[in-house]
């Protein structure tokens, strides 16, 4: 048995109630209970957090680094788009 | 590094006259050297197991798996930092954990047999890891309403650890068994290996009952069913065979060790014991 022979796993942290998951690395694991434990015993050992998804690597869909010009430069030059020009009360966080 | 005296006709008679005279002996006052012993027991099964844990670092079959032994290890040596620092209290002898854990000779260890079992490969250390933790959550479950307000404080944290080094060490228990002609044939082999070992864990000395009796400790016959139920149905699910019955091999709560116990403690106090003064 080696790490190299099993499927790699996309692992996401939800670091306190209220915010979002985060992705925070990958792991090796034969099936989606090990993953789970991996994920847990790899990156929240340190109380980063208090829920976490693990995602099969296989199954995500990823943009094409050779369309970054026609996928993404277009947003450059449209600021008008960020809501940047309002006031956000103090209180408001993770925003 | 010390090696194993003969038992001479005078130890046993000196033996004999301690379990009426001496730390079990509650009428004289000696409670302190029965609870003494306790922690002991408890503070070296995680000892010794987080150092044969810790054995895997950097060897284990990938970096995942190396971090959840090395996780397992550093929970068990913290269980056992709480128990052996109380255990130098209670002596009233100036001895810390540290002191405990690194100045005592291997007679004077009081932990169970089936913790200092050679690591094996991985399905050996994962069926230890199974039958031990199995143990000790029913334990410290119990222990966590310990009339001992500290040994319930540590035993209260210490639960949650390990019920998941129990959950982690049962998925490879099985993943293991129900696996492929190699992977069963090895787990089958570490089930077999420490299974020999198991009865032990219920051995209920004067010592326990005396405890028991005081809702300190507890009777670890009080979960003995429940122990055996789980282990059975893992084993079931890992399609491995159940179980033997056989006679207990009894004497790690006496200082009686197999020959794997001195060699641990070899690499463990080799570094104060050569340079008692060093320092983090």
């Amino acid at each position: 048995m080696s790490a190299g022979d099993w499927p790699l796993w996309e692992v996401f942290v939800r670091s306190k109630g209220g915010l979002s998951h985060r992705h925070v690395g990958s792991v090796h694991a034969p099936d989606p209970e090990i993953a789970l434990r991996h994920a847990r015993d790899t990156y929240t050992r340190r109380m980063e957090g208090v829920s976490l998804w693990v995602v099969p690597s296989a199954q995500i869909v990823a943009s094409d680094p050779a369309d970054d010009a026609s996928m993404f430069d277009p947003a450059a030059d449209k600021v008008y788009r960020h809501p940047t020009f309002y006031t956000i009360p103090d209180d408001v966080k993770h925003i | 590094m010390p090696s194993l005296p003969p038992i001479r006709p005078e130890d046993e008679a000196r033996a004999a006259n301690l379990h009426e005279h001496g730390a079990f002996d509650p009428a004289g006052g000696a409670q302190g050297g029965a609870l003494f012993e306790f922690l002991l027991r408890l503070g070296d099964d995680s000892l010794v197991l987080g150092q044969r844990l810790s054995e895997w670092t950097g060897h284990a079959p990938s970096v995942e798996v190396d971090l959840s032994l090395a996780n397992i290890a550093l929970d068990l040596i913290g269980q056992a930092t709480f128990f052996l620092d109380y255990a130098g209290e209670v002596e009233g002898k100036e001895r810390d954990g540290d002191r405990l854990a690194f100045h005592r000779d291997v007679l004077d260890f009081r932990n169970c047999l089936l913790v200092e079992q050679p690591n094996g490969d991985f399905a050996r250390t994962m069926a230890r890891q199974f039958l031990f933790s199995a143990w000790q959550h029913r334990l410290f479950a119990h222990l966590a309403a310990s009339a001992d307000a500290r040994i319930a404080a540590i035993a209260a944290k210490a639960v949650k650890e390990v019920a998941y080094h129990q959950e982690l060490a049962a998925e490879w228990v099985i993943r293991l068994g129900d696996g492929t002609d190699e992977s069963r044939r090895r787990m089958q082999d570490g089930i077999d290996w420490m299974a020999r070992f198991v009865p032990e864990l219920f051995e209920a000395d004067d010592l326990t009952l005396f405890l028991a009796e005081k809702g300190i400790g507890v009777d670890p016959n009080a979960f003995r069913a429940d122990y055996e139920e789980q282990v059975a149905a893992v084993l079931r699910e890992a399609t491995l065979d159940p179980l033997p019955v056989q006679r207990p091999i009894l004497g790690g709560r006496r200082g009686h060790h197999s020959e794997h116990l001195g060699h641990l403690l070899c690499t463990l106090q080799f570094l104060p014991r050569t340079y008692p003064e060093a320092v983090w």
